[in-house]
């Protein structure tokens, strides 16, 4: 080959290149993780930094201490992704489905109701207005549910190819001639071939709920709703408040002595503990959630 | 007799379609279509003792507020001005990093690679904010204490300059979103036949020269649309990013503050329904023409990706 050697410097720059963004993508998350493990007063001195010059457990077992706030955390995150993935999707699937039958009557104004919603929005105020006093979903757990996140309309029009790409015509036909309700053909026949599809907007959705905190922010007071608070909502109110996991353990009825609390390290050590799940699935996730961003790309 | 029995075995058929689409319709109504018409209190003098439908009308005078005073071109320009700046570096990173993956061969390099630069699209900008903490903090930070110290450097303070910002926030914004668009990128650059680098290559043209005439001209339709979609979107700024890290500190408000944050800002530190309701309906109504327009221009290039 004639061009040997400048296919390999192509090939050479290809892989220093993305070596030096993955170690760009993975540092600041090494320091989070080492930061966590410093001596608070070794922190304080040095700074967050890859080689401090004493280690520790003290954030950790300051955090074990709290586990009342944290634990809850953990437990309302889980609930809120849980419900709020399998009601979404299933709200998505179904309304996606009316969508294929297009004799349906009215077909076409679900259509259009759906695409104006892709366009026009009455933005953030409007929405805040209705949900706290129209719907009053202030301080309840659907605050951290309902808003913005069950539903969409870029999931509407994925899964409504995937349905029309996947599901034949002749079979959906013959099986209406045979008699099979509209119900029986969603349940046993559309969604069984749709595994694939479901499976990657979930999952999008799943982890859309697990990152939220702005509906926390707008919707739940701080005095009302942080028996709400998911972990990312523990880990904004600490931005503010570093003492925030101390008062709140006081509200449930744990007295915690914070005069010697890691401030400095126990951030990181909880921002750790908060992205620990989600490093720990993630390579066995990692397939869905590129193919959920490629597959979105496609129909733009 | 006959047409009223086939009427009743179609809606037989259609009424279990209807309860299919009942809770979705529900959701859209009161997630979509409540807002819509929720953009009056924009026009009303905003009284919670009388409720929206019975406040006084004021007309444009919310909107006359917002525009005698200088945030409105701030937030506006700040905007404006960092999607313009996102799209650019957004599509020659993305571009440049997808076709890179694309000249490894090995299959589980590309994988480790993808995956790799995909985890900060993972994290939520709360994660992100700590992170960017470590490194920034005046006094614990990083480059404070590692980078500049031992460089000699006073330790700056990043989170009290609005200088730096438009840089800082350009790093992160790419940081957590290089991942994304070049799995998109990459995605359009494997679906190139590879009989066109075949033929190439049997002319003698290297791997420069086949990106140069190949991969990049075909991935043009891609990357018009994508952007065409992006500057349609160019009034809308991610509040995550503008929000959480630069701690919603108000001596940076001149060059991090864009219109989703001022609308947090004035709608829940402040309690002003009548700036934060006139920007909020600026912004959605200049967003809706800046989408109609992108959208008539991809129909015009490319019919098959405008969203109608």
């Amino acid at each position: 080959m004639i061009n040997s050697a400048s296919d390999k410097a192509v090939k050479v720059l290809a892989n220093v290149c993305l070596t030096f963004l993955s170690i760009c993508a993975l540092f600041p998350f090494v320091l989070l993780i080492i930061a966590s493990f410093t001596e608070n007063g070794v922190a304080i001195a040095e700074g967050y930094s890859f080689t401090p010059s004493k280690l520790s457990l003290a954030a950790y077992e300051y955090l074990i201490q709290e586990w009342a706030t944290i634990g809850r955390g953990y437990l309302m995150t889980i609930i809120v992704t849980t419900i709020g993935t399998a009601v979404g999707l299933m709200m998505t699937a179904m309304f996606s489905y009316a969508l294929m039958v297009s004799d349906l009557p009215g077909h076409n104004i679900l259509t259009v109701m759906v695409l104006i919603s892709m366009l026009f929005n009455g933005g953030i105020v409007a929405s805040y207005f209705i949900y706290s006093n129209v719907m009053h979903i202030k301080d309840t757990i659907f605050a951290l549910i309902v808003p913005g996140l069950m539903m969409n309309a870029f999931n509407i029009i994925l899964m409504r190819n995937f349905f029309k790409d996947s599901v034949s015509k002749e079979i959906l036909e013959s099986a209406r001639i045979d008699g099979a309700g509209e119900l029986r053909i969603f349940a046993q026949m559309v969604l069984p071939l749709s595994v694939p599809i479901l499976a990657t907007i979930g999952l999008l959705q799943a982890i859309g709920y697990w990152n939220d905190w702005t509906n926390g922010l707008y919707y739940l007071t701080k005095r009302g709703g942080s028996a709400y608070y998911t972990i990312q909502l523990i880990l904004n109110q600490m931005n503010e408040d570093i003492q925030f996991l101390a008062s709140n353990s006081a509200k449930l009825g744990i007295a915690v002595d914070t005069s010697d609390m890691p401030t400095t390290t126990m951030r990181m050590a909880i921002a750790f503990i908060a992205i620990l799940p989600v490093l720990i699935a993630y390579p066995f996730f990692q397939k869905y959630f590129v193919k959920g961003i490629s597959v979105g790309a496609v129909k733009g | 007799m006959v047409r009223t029995q086939k009427k009743k075995i179609r809606w037989q058929r259609f009424l279990p379609v209807y309860l299919l689409a009942l809770p979705g319709f529900i959701y859209l109504i009161i997630n979509n279509y409540m807002p819509m018409f929720g953009i009056i209190i924009a026009f009303k003098d905003l009284n919670f003792a009388k409720g929206m439908l019975a406040s006084d009308w004021c007309g444009f005078d919310n909107f006359a507020y917002l525009f005698r005073s200088k945030d409105a071109w701030v937030i506006t320009r700040n905007t404006v001005c960092y999607n313009i700046v996102f799209i650019i570096l957004g599509v020659i990173l993305g571009i440049t990093v997808a076709i890179f993956l694309n000249e490894i061969r090995n299959k589980i390099a590309v994988r480790f690679y993808q995956s790799v630069v995909l985890i900060p699209h993972l994290m939520s900008w709360v994660v992100v904010s700590y992170l960017a903490y470590a490194l920034l903090s005046t006094d614990v930070g990083f480059i404070n204490q590692s980078v500049l110290k031992p460089l000699g450097a006073g330790p700056v303070s990043w989170y009290t300059e609005p200088g730096y910002w438009p840089v800082i926030l350009t790093i992160v914004h790419l940081w957590k979103s290089i991942g994304f668009s070049c799995v998109i990128y990459y995605s359009s650059v494997i679906g190139i036949s590879t009989d066109y680098y075949e033929a190439a290559t049997i002319d003698g043209a290297n791997k420069w020269q086949q990106i140069r005439s190949i991969t990049l001209p075909l991935l043009k339709p891609t990357v018009i649309t994508l952007t065409i979609l992006n500057l349609g979107r160019i009034f809308a700024s991610d509040f995550g990013l503008f929000y959480q890290i630069p701690r919603n500190s108000g001596v940076l408000y001149p060059t991090t503050r864009t219109l989703d944050v001022y609308v947090y800002n004035a709608l829940m530190n402040n309690n002003d329904f009548a700036m934060s309701s006139a920007a909020s309906v600026y912004q959605a109504v200049v967003g809706f023409i800046f989408i109609m327009i992108a959208n008539g221009v991809i129909r015009k290039l490319s019919a098959e990706n405008a969203l109608f």
